[in-house]
């Protein structure tokens, strides 16, 4: 059963067009991804269907209610973290927990179960005023907030930006330990890794989303034959290949330098010898499959094009 | 390396908040065109250590040289020889391209005439030439980092800071980024930058990474790949962090 459904929303602030003709639906219990860059429209979809803002066209049903009708009683099934920490700096951990339970007619002992695992990580600190607080322990206490009421949804916009790929790890642990609980995720991301923790995701550039699908789908959809490239000098490698007759795209990627070619039928030897002529050593060329990284940078070259 | 010059010495430094030691026991050395990571997990003790190098901070004890210049007093020499950028804090939002230039370039005591050549050539080389008057508030996000980098190294500093300057854009762009790290490194402009990308980490000529006020690996990332017997940066970060 669709939980969420996007219908055609446009959105747009003075001249500038945040979001263009959105259409998406989640599933209930599945953790729903949104990956792209600033600026891509991320904050302003999620503000439209918390209620938060209103759309120019459109709609937005949540457990086939209209948003902009409903909105109270969809404000009580839904927990949103939005992306800048938002709780009261003056306010102890504890006052800001109590606090958004009252809010919701509920208590911090009514759904203390659903929160424990993350909140007792911060719980030795619950006299202290929230403003004092690390980056990471910030973070628990926002999400032990957006639960305590025991949403259905719960809506996170960027919660891992700026966070080590440990602690990111570590948090993607939490989500999936919520979801086994049966609660709707809707988590987005700059980050493409974190797209593969996802059960499906939606890619969106400049208001527009360029594709939806479950993240090995989008993968295999890669339209390319697609090459890690290694030699001893990467970048004269870099260059080398920028300056190539056959190259479609070229992007480094750590160690390597992913590859594609204009050609649909070729012979990857003709790049080797390119590279040979070029004065490369060490060449390894190795076929290898897209990442959801690969995926996004070729359908933003196709959107440039259009 | 170790004949090229050496712009970043650091040599015992300790840096303590009342019982808490945020920097334990740092030794480096940093050198000139090198592109330097720094890395560590959040509260690891990098910005602590970050703003000791920069001059804003000083240490509690240890030796730290930037450009020859002494950190305890010279830090009006280091401030003038380095350059800064940050996600957080990079431009004004409320004046334009051009303006912000303007500002940067006679901060760091660079002549008008200077300012108005080095300023066309940077607008040129950005492709900004269209939006030179366009306030920053205006232009994406993914221009802005660029700028900030480009208005970063106008005065031509030793060394430039770079702390996490590519959050949040879209991957194509993060790689543009890097591509003008490149080049101001090819030009001998040091590098040191943090990040959370662990790909971007492998972009590096050495990294170091920092656990709980320490660094505890040193080396350049295929190195650090093979010691830690893993397939890549991130493998080598967790096992390191998660004291695997």
């Amino acid at each position: 059963m669709n939980i969420i459904e996007v219908n055609h929303i446009n959105k747009s602030f003075g001249a500038v067009r945040a979001l263009n003709d959105i259409k998406f639906s989640v599933k209930e219990g599945e953790i729903f991804g949104l990956i792209g860059p600033d600026g891509a429209g991320k904050t302003t979809l999620f503000r439209l269907f918390t209620t938060l803002l209103l759309p120019d066209k459109g709609q937005i049903f949540i457990n086939n209610k209209n948003v902009v009708k409903h909105y109270k009683e969809i404000r009580h099934i839904m927990g949103y973290m939005p992306g800048r920490f938002s709780l009261y700096q003056d306010l102890s951990v504890e006052e800001n927990l109590q606090f958004f339970a009252t809010i919701f007619q509920s208590s911090i002992e009514e759904n203390y179960d659903l929160i424990k695992p993350i909140y007792s990580q911060i719980e030795d600190f619950k006299k202290r005023r929230a403003g004092a607080l690390s980056g990471g322990m910030k973070q628990k206490l926002a999400l032990s907030c957006a639960l305590i009421h025991k949403p259905q949804i719960l809506v996170l916009d960027e919660p891992t930006t700026g966070v080590d790929s440990v602690s990111r790890k570590e948090f993607w642990e939490i989500l999936h330990q919520l979801k086994e609980k049966g609660i709707t995720i809707v988590v987005s991301t700059p980050y493409m890794d974190e797209a593969g923790l996802c059960d499906r995701v939606a890619l969106i550039q400049k208001g527009r989303i360029l594709s939806i699908d479950t993240p090995l789908n989008i993968e295999k959809s890669f339209p390319k034959h697609l090459y890690a490239i290694k030699t001893k000098d990467m970048h004269k490698l870099i260059h080398d290949l920028e300056k190539y007759q056959y190259t479609h795209s070229t992007f480094p990627f750590g160690q390597f330098v992913h590859y594609t070619d204009k050609r649909n039928e070729f012979n990857i030897r003709d790049v080797y010898d390119y590279l040979e002529k070029n004065s490369h050593i060490q060449i390894s060329i190795d076929k290898i499959k897209a990442g959801i990284e690969d995926c996004f940078m070729e359908l933003m070259i196709n959107q440039e094009e259009k | 390396m170790k004949d090229a010059e050496r712009i970043i010495k650091v040599r015992k430094l300790y840096k303590k908040f009342g019982s808490f030691t945020a920097n334990k026991d740092l030794n480096f050395d940093v050198y000139k065109g090198e592109i330097f990571g720094f890395l560590g997990a959040n509260g690891a003790g990098k910005t602590t250590a970050m703003k000791i190098l920069c001059g804003l901070s000083k240490p509690t004890s240890g030796e730290v040289k930037i450009a020859n210049y002494d950190i305890y007093t010279q830090t009006n020499e280091i401030k003038k020889n380095i350059g800064y950028m940050s996600q957080k804090f990079s431009l004004y939002e409320d004046l334009t391209i051009k303006e912000n230039i303007r500002l940067f370039g006679g901060i760091y005591g660079l002549s008008k005439s200077e300012i108005e050549k080095r300023g066309k050539e940077l607008i040129k080389h950005l492709e900004l030439e269209g939006a030179k008057d366009k306030l920053i508030k205006d232009i994406p996000l993914g221009w802005k980092q660029k700028l900030a980098f480009s208005i970063a190294v106008l005065h031509e500093p030793d060394i430039v800071f770079l702390d996490e300057p590519t959050g949040g854009v879209d991957p194509i762009t993060r790689r543009q980024f890097w591509k003008l790290i490149y080049e101001a490194a090819g030009k001998g402009v040091t590098i040191f930058v943090t990040t959370h990308y662990m790909d971007e980490a492998e972009y590096c000529n050495r990294l170091s990474i920092m656990v709980d006020g320490e660094i505890v690996a040193l080396d350049d990332p295929l190195s650090l790949i093979k010691q830690y017997k893993s397939s890549n940066m991130d493998e080598v970060f967790l096992k390191l962090v998660r004291k695997i």
